[in-house]
């Protein structure tokens, strides 16, 4: 996202903010952060300064109104951020406005914070620094009793901090989720730029958002954009469209891993698309991902599964019974599998985990088995905006990419993964059970191949120790897909096959 | 027995109508009520401020007794005298 706007922006180096921020926060200006209790936005205040230091060798002055000094050290460096080491190298200044529990200091006639603007003013000058994070006006609030001489000398010192040049991060509490910005009304004052933080429940899990509420005569991203919180990284905010829709888009095929289904697609599938396999459990949704990486493997492609169901050890024993070797793959270097358990993480940490192990084994091909059981631990809207984050991400990578998704009926039927995601991918592949004069078949039908000519029969596929092989279509036969199938043949000879019930 | 000395530390900033006030309260709370006995030390966060971030001052003007201990501490211009004697704990016993 460009800016359009004449004010200067200053990058956080937060990952993630700066893009949908529109390069960063107005430089020279305060920022406000409000969040409720455990928002991560003392995080944000510290990542802010840490960022500054590390990435651009610019010096932040932290002003704690909560934490002590000691807490705040302990707390950032599981982060990584080494906040004592960057003290003894005058990068990093603490102003510790913490209240100390003991004294309890008794108001006697009117006062101003001139004391609090001169210790911040000592510590930028002492430093340099170019940052300064206030955390959190609203326990400023609590240790003075006059809210109204408060407000106003929050005000004078975010003038002040104006006139030097800072750039400021100001946290404040917020009671609610949904309501007004912040709790004592301080808003007012630093009104040009708001940034909101939420974490609320939804289906017995946080998620966590971040809106630009307005930035100042800057263009920046409307609306929620799902962050998560990690270790050694901190805030990581994932924008929908980090990417914009700029991706190159090749016509150059690659096999699928079975010779019958490129045929089927026209010549195999095109490198860095998107297929969606989806079907009943058993269909062989898993058979066709380990074909996949299979048919990387043999173009000496690197492949990464992520599998979401099942542990490695059973991936390795379902590939060696269609005699894919996993193992030796692994061995290869040529494929890596990465599983892990749904409900360990939300969707957000899932997709920070993909992206940065697709980042660091560099895969051609990534197969993700299955969608559906990450859709088992988010809501709709989540789940739909991990899947742009994923797809566009991977995109971005030049990397193929297959997924697969379960549909709840055995015959028939679409999945709600599907429903969802089907106009994002560009292929779609469906597995159905067909049921056949008393016996149960599978059918293979390619749904939809963007760009490219393809198959629009019902197939019959087999399963055995060699994999996959697919067959005719189905003859004679009609309701396949609605898992109501109709037989009867227009110029049989023979009596029409009896209407199997369902 | 002797009385001990009362060291009240005055933080102000800069010579402002409020820092006056205060100093002059203050004097007159000693002069009254503790009958000379105190020592006040003035210090001015603009120009010592590591003074401040030591002590951890943030409103001003702030006055802590020093001696004897406990610390206390009292912020504000200090115009309202009872709070100023109960807040340093300072009222004497007649």
């Amino acid at each position: 996202m460009q800016d359009t706007g004449s004010v200067e922006k200053l990058r956080t180096f937060v990952p993630g903010l700066d893009h949908v921020a529109g390069g960063g926060i107005p430089a020279g200006r305060t920022t406000l952060v409000s969040g409720t209790a455990g928002s991560a936005k003392s995080t944000l205040a510290a990542q802010f300064l840490a960022g500054g230091i590390r990435e651009a060798g610019e010096p932040g002055v932290f002003v704690t109104f909560e934490e002590p000094p000691a807490d705040l050290r302990r707390n950032l460096i599981s982060f990584g951020w080494d906040v004592a080491r960057w003290e003894n190298e005058d990068l990093w200044a603490f102003v510790d406005a913490s209240p100390e529990p003991e004294d309890d200091a008794v108001e006697a006639g009117s006062y101003d914070m001139g004391a609090l603007l001169a210790r911040i003013r000592h510590a930028v000058e002492r430093v340099g620094a170019k940052r300064v994070s206030i955390d959190s006006i609203g326990a400023v609030f609590t240790q003075f009793e006059d809210s109204a001489t408060v407000r106003r000398e929050l005000f004078r010192i975010s003038a002040a901090l104006k006139r030097m040049e800072l750039t400021a991060i100001l946290t404040s509490e917020r009671s609610e989720e949904y309501g007004s910005i912040s709790r004592y009304g301080v808003e007012e004052f630093v009104a040009d730029n708001v940034i909101v933080l939420r974490n609320a429940l939804a289906l017995d899990r946080r998620r966590r958002t971040l809106e630009i509420l307005k930035f100042r005569g800057t263009t920046h991203y409307k609306g929620e954009i799902p962050f998560t919180v990690v270790g050694e990284r901190g805030v990581v905010v994932i924008p929908l469209s980090a990417l914009e829709l700029t991706h190159r888009s090749t016509s150059t095929r690659t096999p699928s891993g079975s010779p019958d289904l490129d045929t089927m697609c026209g010549g195999g599938f095109f490198r860095d698309s998107m297929i969606l396999v989806s079907g009943a459990t058993g269909t062989g949704k898993t058979l066709l991902a380990t074909e996949f990486i299979e048919g990387g493997v043999e173009e000496d492609e690197r492949c990464l599964l992520f599998g979401f169901e099942e542990s490695p050890d059973q991936l390795r024993r379902n590939a060696s019974g269609w005699g894919v070797d996993f193992a030796s793959m692994e061995q290869d270097g040529l494929l890596r599998l990465e599983c892990r358990y749904p409900e360990t993480a939300g969707l957000e940490d899932h997709l920070i985990a993909i992206r940065e192990a697709v980042e660091d084994f560099k895969p051609a091909r990534v197969a993700v088995d299955s969608l559906s059981a990450l859709e088992r631990v988010s809501t709709e809207r989540a789940f739909r905006e991990f899947i742009i984050a994923l797809t566009s991400f991977l995109k971005s990578q030049n990397v193929t990419g297959l997924f697969t998704a379960t549909s709840p009926n055995l015959l028939g039927g679409s999945s709600v993964t599907e429903a969802h995601i089907s106009t994002i991918t560009d292929s779609i592949i469906l597995l159905r059970y067909v049921e056949s004069y008393g016996a149960i078949k599978r059918g293979l039908a390619v749904l939809k191949m963007r760009g490219s000519p393809h198959d629009h029969n019902i197939r019959e596929f087999m399963i055995d120790g060699a994999g996959m092989h697919i067959g005719d279509s189905f003859q004679h036969v009609t309701g396949l897909l609605a898992g109501h199938p109709e037989y009867g043949a227009p110029n049989d000879s023979g009596a029409p096959g009896p209407r199997p019930t369902s | 027995m002797t009385t001990p000395t009362i060291v009240l530390k005055l933080y102000v900033a800069g010579q402002t109508p409020r820092t006056r006030a205060a100093l002059e309260n203050l004097e007159c709370v000693c002069k009254e009520a503790l009958e000379d006995q105190c020592e006040i030390q003035v210090i001015d966060v603009l120009e010592h401020p590591q003074l401040a971030e030591d002590e951890k001052i943030l409103a001003t003007p702030t006055v802590i007794r020093e001696l004897p201990p406990p610390l206390r501490r009292v912020i504000g211009d200090l115009s309202e005298k009872e709070k100023v004697l109960i807040g340093l704990d300072l009222v004497t016993k007649p």
